[in-house]
């Protein structure tokens, strides 16, 4: 095992995210705020209650895994493009160090600062609502499973994307809407049928609801299933991942 | 004679894109040599580095590294080599010295800042150590991404095109680098396709073109073959036809009848150019200019093929 190794990419990765300190952390904290003031203030004094949760309340669960999806995505994608894009990953390609090894030290780190991330929205958001945390252990492992495995896919996306606008590209298209559409503001159990079905396709409902499920010991979907389906998809990223190092796919000739 | 630290044997690279980079190559290198490859662009010299690196895998064939086979055992293989690349790839935002560091951990070794700094100082950029990459000369990125190689203190160091946009007086440094490593046993094999720059520094060279290594040898034995010399003579009035006269003399007309070219071979003991010069004066062919150079590499390229066809 090549702790160094690890270690090296780990720290590299680290650091750049403290070079850019303001954008990395502050950025988010900031439009999490602004949704507060808008969905929690403006709104919120209009919807009241769902599920007999204040909404301000409701809405944290959906506000911080919607952060914790497209910062996990950008902070792996951006870890592992920029050095394809600047021509430096032959360094990388040319160490002693074996693909787990290498994909540990990028995702270990894009899923740490997703972690940092997710506490400090959850603290920023403590400031405006209360939060009560029935569940903090079943909290603390979503956090974690969703850090880990949307940092995965952010890897993949960054091997797989070819300039800066692919990079964007699944964030903007695909991530930002299957969030708004997975209950992040709503819960999905209020939709009419076919809607409600529909829904139960986006696995942006199951995080969610999961997540949710942890604070307020209630969920649109069985907190096992979320697990479950999280648990997958982490399983699918990784499957291709290494499907990607055994091929050389987008990184060798 | 001892085992090769570096041994290639049958490796050959078709592209995706169906161009045959490299064909069937063979190669020993011994430890402790200075090993010149030599050859024009794309005459697959980084294409052979590259795999032999891991960067690029190989259609066929297979590579052995200290003992260790690099497909099968990577982790032993690469660590210990060292690749200095041709394109100034570098970490624009990290400093001197954190790259160093970055380079020396990802390839397995823990932090010990005596060695960097030596290897800092050795290449002049130890005052540069805190500073920004992307705040330095061209020059010096390359002297970074030597210092990176280096930091984790390699066995066989790989230059790819060191001396490639890079001034005279940096081109002494790293002729003066070279040494310095062979001297502390550092095996070093370098591309160029500066006849001069093998001649300087290489003990052996071994000659690439078009995806096949035509002839390895020791420099002295290759620059003896390879030392073709031209003399152009400008001659006042343009000649359709050499006179038979000159027929002892290997002569071709160029640029339009207004040049006679003379091709000799400059480590022969007689050159032949003075009695070429005293025959012309007989003949009453009258010259204003006497220019003489080395043959092209191109030159020495196709002799070669042509000498592989035969």
């Amino acid at each position: 095992m090549n702790v160094h190794g690890i270690l090296a990419i780990y720290k590299f990765e680290m650091a750049r995210a403290l070079r850019t300190l303001w954008q990395s952390l502050v950025t988010p904290v900031i439009t999490t705020s602004l949704y507060f003031v808008v969905f929690g203030g403006a709104l919120g004094s209009q919807i009241k209650e769902v599920d007999g949760i204040a909404y301000g309340s409701f809405i944290v669960p959906g506000l911080i895994m919607m952060s914790l999806l497209t910062q996990s995505i950008s902070n792996a994608s951006i870890g592992i493009y920029f050095p394809k894009f600047t021509g430096t990953i032959f360094e990388l390609l040319s160490a002693p160090i074996s693909s787990m090894e290498m994909v540990i030290g990028f995702v270990g780190a894009a899923a740490t600062k997703s972690v940092v991330l997710g506490l400090i929205i959850l603290a920023t958001a403590a400031l405006f609502v209360p939060i009560p945390i029935h569940h903090p252990f079943a909290m603390v492992a979503f956090l974690l499973l969703t850090s880990i495995t949307f940092s995965l896919f952010g890897f993949i996306i960054g091997v797989w994307a070819k300039g800066f606008e692919q990079l964007n590209f699944v964030p903007a298209l695909l991530i930002t809407p299957l969030t708004f559409l997975g209950g992040a503001f709503y819960s999905i159990s209020k939709l009419p049928d076919p809607w409600r079905t529909f829904s139960l396709f986006n696995p942006v409902v199951y995080l969610v609801s999961g997540f949710r499920w942890s604070f307020f010991d209630k969920g649109d979907v069985p907190v096992g299933i979320s697990l479950a389906a999280t648990g997958g998809f982490m399983l699918l990223c990784l499957v291709t991942i290494a499907w990607i190092f055994r091929t050389g796919y987008r990184l060798k000739n | 004679m001892s085992e090769p630290i570096l041994s290639v044997r049958g490796v050959s690279k078709t592209y995706a894109s169906g161009v045959h980079a490299l064909h069937a190559v063979d190669l020993d290198i011994n430890k402790g040599e200075i090993f010149a490859l030599l050859g024009p662009n794309g005459a697959g010299k980084t294409t052979l580095i590259s795999i032999i690196c891991g960067i690029v895998t190989p259609s066929t064939g297979t590579i052995t590294v200290g003992g260790f086979d690099a497909i099968g055992q990577p982790k032993r293989a690469r660590r210990q080599i060292g690749l200095v690349p041709q394109e100034l790839a570098t970490d624009m935002f990290e400093t001197v010295e954190s790259t160093c560091r970055f380079s020396r951990g990802l390839f397995g070794h823990p932090q010990k800042s005596g060695h960097i700094d030596e290897v800092l100082k050795d290449l002049s950029l130890y005052e540069k150590r805190k500073a920004k990459i992307m705040e330095l000369s061209g020059g010096m990125k390359r002297r970074v991404l030597i210092a990176k190689a280096l930091a984790h203190e390699p066995d066989i160091l790989f230059l790819d095109e060191p001396t490639a946009g890079v001034d005279v007086e940096l081109r002494r440094d790293m002729w003066k680098l070279v040494h310095r490593l062979r001297e502390k046993g550092t095996t070093i094999i370098l591309t160029t396709h500066y006849i001069e720059e093998a001649e300087e520094m290489a003990d052996r060279v071994g000659v690439i073109s078009g995806g096949k290594l035509l002839v390895v040898d020791e420099k002295a034995a290759l620059m003896k073959k390879l030392g073709k010399r031209e003399l152009d003579i400008a001659l006042n009035e343009a000649m359709d036809t050499i006179p038979g006269e000159l027929g002892d003399w290997d002569l071709s007309l160029e640029n339009e009848g207004k040049t006679l070219r003379y091709v000799f071979d400059a480590q022969a003991e007689r050159t032949g150019i003075p009695s070429l010069l005293r025959k012309l004066a007989d003949l009453n062919i009258g010259f204003k200019d006497l220019e003489t150079s080395k043959s092209s590499l191109e030159d020495i390229f196709v002799d070669l093929v042509k000498e592989g066809g035969k």
